[in-house]
């Protein structure tokens, strides 16, 4: 069975399967540690448009492979992540992404946990005022002996 | 004959689960003695149906009906007996059976226990868990039935899926489900609270153990799953936040909130319309999860085939249970007041923060998990989320956590008195932080600041958690096994807390093309590769390679990994090698075949890794150990509390 | 007393979105093509038929066309094959056929044996061509309209229904040989 054969096979499999089932390893070394380092945290980041909710790191795709090369090749051109980033969604879309991107029309997903934190803080902040009120006006202490 | 059988219990269990709710309901709102004591025969008649169902699907797998659809799809005649069980729950349909069978067997729990309970609401708990079945039921008959026929039959199944036929398959699905479907119990607990229209601190008594048992379990089918994964899939990975995963955590992490809530709730009397409310978010969540992993709105690793159809089911069942639910909560809970006080540096505060900071991590992960879809439908364009979000993201929620950990369990109710534990508190952090931080740049070198925050909280949560338990054995006072079962849960999570940063700080990965005879270094470790030969398995042919493994030169294993073609749904897995050695996991994964004999190959080792799901099943140990305490066991309802009154009209 | 209302607020809020989803959930296996209403990416890669002679995108403007990426080890391309065939019988919209990531002397034996829908066959070994087309699984097809704007794209093997719902109405509703 060609490899091509086996790909397609898995990528249809996949849309019915339950499961991942075979990974890749990407052995590209580039001679340079710093860039090595950026290929890996992007080909991290990138998502394999053939599988479900695996990074082009992990594929053993040919359509993988071909995507991490460019980025190789990008990354040697002396890209920076964010034109590979640019360069991948421009083709593929933003769901090539596993990292949404820092706009304005994400804001309201990246800026959810602070809002979250901003009101947690507001609503911790009035239930221990209006209790600590309520102390006040009485006089029992209860001394707890750390019984849960 | 089997089938047809199965599935008339099924439906005769439909009808008891509605006869169930309708009696523990109604009865309870008229006060019809004869109704009431109906439910539990109801009750017992829904287990005995559901069992004999399972039963019935259960034998056409060991004994291989393919006339049987769903045996077809999940079955061989070559699986192994083992299997041939556990893949009743391998889809959709059985895991739906396995969810319904839990949910009876829990009710049937709760109908045992509710003896001690008033009759009114023991009554309404019940009615509320028949609701719960009843519609389960429904949508099983209605969209996914298990037992309908294929004609003609099929010779052979298509075989259990590969990556299924493992031991983990048996228990994670069951223990992760039992975890589930127990915060239904809340759930009706807290139900059947709104609907009498009364919340006193017996009733938070007699829910905490139910809910802590439920937790316990959610805790071990999480751990399990992240441990499946990590041995099964074979990557090194033990959790993605993918959608599936998120749909198991997100209930944890509210549940945890709703566990502590009632302790305040049984305590003093307050939070009362928090724990209402999250042990309506906790089930919400539970159902959410369920809904997201079968309605195909989701792409995700793992979720059942697609189905928009049940998508709508679900979707309705929601909308009727959880709306519902709020809405008997906006009703009733402006009616529970208390007029108890706290001050800032108590117990009780620090609750509160535990309760807000673990509801906002689930709303980031909620967030992150819906937001393909939020932006699908509010029209911002295809987005995909991963790791890189959700990993800073929930540490904001949860390093704060973290820290006020260690305080507020030297906080005392009411007024916190922590002047008086300031040096206790003080010496456990440096200790923490000198042993934290010695430990991890002695032993590996090097670390991040984060690695250093994280190894101190998670000593320090170690260290302040067991400061004044010793203190008491030592000095030969009794413990209660809340107490003990509490200190050994933190004591589990600040293990976790370590092992995690200790994975994510020194994990080395090398992928390297390997030819026969090559070796590749990595922490400390040497592998040869030695080459690969053809195997053959039971139901499947591979090839593995031969790989020794060295550590300064002291022989560790012979590592096996290999790439296997299972015969009948011809997939390709890979079976990663996995040894531990001294604390240190190591993952041999074979990749492809380069030619002229060379292998890519990936390197792994991940310490202390192990120590993650250890740690977090000594947290479920010590959430058993906290539900069985005796206070829970007390014969009858305690006499009425007057303190956090019932109902106040106004505020 | 309005703040306890927010919990069933925020839930029925949360219920429409996922009923959204529910309603958009069959097209979830396919991702939006961010290429829609922008130019095609242009090449010039070898004929398959032809090898000294290559086939590019700025030849092709000027007129409609139908891109359709394909490859002998895809058995989606075999079903769709006939479909190919009836498309170029009926002479409306040329057919340019990319063979990605293929063996020439296959490509050209099957379409020997199948018949040849195509104008002309370009041929992506490096596959390079169709990642600049955003192409991740075959068989897919896209709509070029004679400015060289790609106004649709169908993922997935051509049927009768695409081909009448949405592509000949795009084509019939613009006049011929305007640009």
């Amino acid at each position: 069975m060609s490899p091509k054969r086996w790909v397609w096979g898995l990528a249809a499999a996949s849309l019915l399967a339950t499961a991942q089932v075979a990974w890749g390893v990407d052995p590209t070394q580039l001679s340079d540690p710093r860039l090595q380092a950026r290929y890996e945290s992007l080909t991290h980041e990138l998502r394999c448009m053939q599988c479900q909710n695996e990074s082009l790191a992990d594929s053993p795709v040919d359509l993988a492979a071909d995507l991490r090369h460019e980025v190789r090749d990008m990354l040697l051109a002396g890209k920076s992540d964010d034109e590979v980033r640019a360069w991948m969604a421009a083709r593929y879309g933003d769901f090539i992404l596993f990292r949404p991107r820092y706009s304005l029309r994400n804001a309201w997903l990246w800026g959810a946990p602070a809002a979250l934190l901003l009101v947690g803080a507001l609503v911790a902040w009035r239930v221990v005022r209006q209790r600590s009120a309520l102390l006040a006006a009485d006089p029992e202490p209860l001394e707890g002996d750390g019984q849960p | 004959m089997l089938p047809e059988l199965g599935h008339f219990a099924l439906i005769l269990a439909l009808l008891l689960a509605a006869l169930q709710a309708f009696f523990g309901v109604a009865g309870a709102a008229r006060g019809n003695e004869r109704w009431m004591a109906a439910v539990t025969t109801a009750v017992a008649g829904q287990a005995v149906m559901v069992a004999t169902a399972v039963a019935c699907l259960m034998a056409s797998f060991v004994g291989n009906d393919f006339s049987v659809a769903y045996v077809a799809e999940n079955s061989n005649s070559a699986l192994p007996l083992f299997y041939r069980v556990a893949a009743l729950w391998g889809a959709h349909e059985g895991s739906l059976l396995l969810w319904i069978f839990l949910l009876a067997m829990w009710t049937v729990a709760v109908a045992f226990g509710a003896r001690r309970l008033p009759p009114r609401l023991s009554a309404r708990v019940l009615g509320v868990l028949g609701l719960v079945s009843f519609g389960f039921l429904l949508f099983t008959l209605a969209t996914s039935n298990p037992f309908l026929r294929l004609d003609p039959a099929a010779a052979d199944g298509r075989d259990l899926n590969p990556i299924l036929q493992d031991p983990g398959l048996a228990v994670h699905p069951p223990i992760l489900y039992t975890g589930y479907v127990g915060f239904s119990v809340a759930f009706a607990f807290a139900c059947a609270a709104m609907l009498e229209g009364r919340l006193d601190q017996n009733w938070a008594r007699w829910t905490r153990p139910w809910t802590v048992t439920a937790w316990s379990f959610l805790t071990c089918g999480i751990a399990l799953g992240s441990f499946w994964a990590y041995y099964e899939l074979g990557w090194g990975g033990f959790w993605f936040w993918d959608p599936v995963e998120n749909a198991s955590f997100m209930p944890w992490l509210v549940g945890t909130a709703l566990i502590h809530s009632l302790a305040v709730t049984d305590k003093r009397g307050l939070f009362k319309s928090w724990t209402l409310l999250l042990a309506i978010l906790a089930f919400s969540l539970s159902l959410l999860g369920t809904f997201l992993v079968r309605s195909g709105v989701l792409v995700s690793v793992h979720s059942f085939a697609a189905d928009p159809q049940r998508g709508i089911f679900i979707l309705a069942f929601l909308i009727i249970m959880i709306g519902g639910a709020l809405g008997l909560y906006a009703w009733r809970a402006p009616q529970l007041r208390s007029n108890a006080g706290f001050e800032l540096g108590a117990r009780e505060s620090f609750l509160l923060f535990n309760n807000i900071l673990l509801v906002i991590a689930a709303g980031t992960v909620f967030a992150g998990t819906l937001a393909p879809l939020i932006a699908d439908a509010l029209k911002l364009g295809a987005l995909s989320v991963g790791p890189p979000y959700f990993n800073p993201t929930f540490l904001m929620s949860v390093l704060p956590l973290l820290a006020l950990l260690s305080l507020g369990i030297h906080a005392n109710w009411k007024r916190g008195r922590l002047q008086d534990k300031q040096r206790t508190l003080l010496y456990t952090l440096i200790a923490a932080a000198v042993l934290a931080c010695g430990l991890a740049f002695g032993l590996y070198g090097r670390g991040r600041l984060l690695t250093a925050v994280g190894a101190t909280l998670g000593v320090w949560i170690i260290l302040a958690s067991l400061v004044d338990p010793v203190d008491r054995w030592r000095r030969g006072l009794s413990l209660s096994r809340g107490v003990v079962g509490m200190t050994v849960a933190h004591v589990g999570l600040g293990l976790a807390v370590i092992a995690l940063t200790t994975v994510q700080s020194f994990t080395v990965e090398r992928d390297v093309a390997l030819s026969p005879g090559a070796s590749v270094a990595a922490a400390g470790y040497e592998f040869r590769f030695q080459g690969v030969r053809a195997v053959e398995g039971p139901n499947y042919s591979a090839i593995a390679a031969t790989v020794v493994v060295t550590h300064h030169g002291a022989a560790v294993a012979v590592l096996q990994p290999q790439k296997r073609q299972y015969w009948v749904q011809r997939q390709v897995t890979s079976e990663t090698a996995i040894r531990m050695y001294r604390g240190d996991n190591i993952l041999l994964a074979l990749g492809e075949d380069l030619g002229a004999g060379r292998w890519s190959v990936r390197v792994q080792i991940r310490p202390l890794v192990s120590l993650v799901w250890l740690a977090a099943f000594i947290m479920a140990c010590g959430g058993a150990l906290a539900a069985s305490d005796r206070r829970y066991r007390a014969a009858k309802a305690a006499v009425p509390v007057a303190q956090g009154a019932v109902t106040e009209p106004g505020a | 007393m309005s703040r306890f209302l927010l919990p069933l607020g925020v839930f029925l809020l949360l219920a429409v979105v996922l009923g959204i989803g529910i309603w958009h959930a069959p097209e979830k296996g396919v991702v939006t093509s961010p290429l829609l209403g922008k130019p095609a990416p242009q090449f010039s890669l070898p004929d398959l038929n032809q090898p000294t002679h290559q086939v590019r995108s700025v030849d092709l403007k000027g007129r409609w066309y139908l891109f359709n990426v394909w490859g002998t080890w895809c058995v989606e391309c075999r079903a769709e094959h006939d479909m190919l065939l009836r498309v170029q019988r009926a002479g409306l919209v040329p057919l340019i056929g990319l063979d990605w990531k293929d063996d020439a002397s296959q490509a050209r034996a099957w379409l020997t044996q199948l018949g040849n829908p195509y104008q002309a066959v370009a041929v992506d070994t490096s596959g390079r061509v169709a990642i600049d087309w955003g192409v991740y699984g075959a068989p897919e097809t896209f709509l070029v309209n004679p400015r060289g704007i790609v106004v649709y794209k169908h993922v997935g093997a051509l049927t009768d229904a695409v081909w009448s719902k949405e592509i000949l109405p795009r084509v019939s509703a613009a006049p011929p040989g305007k640009s």
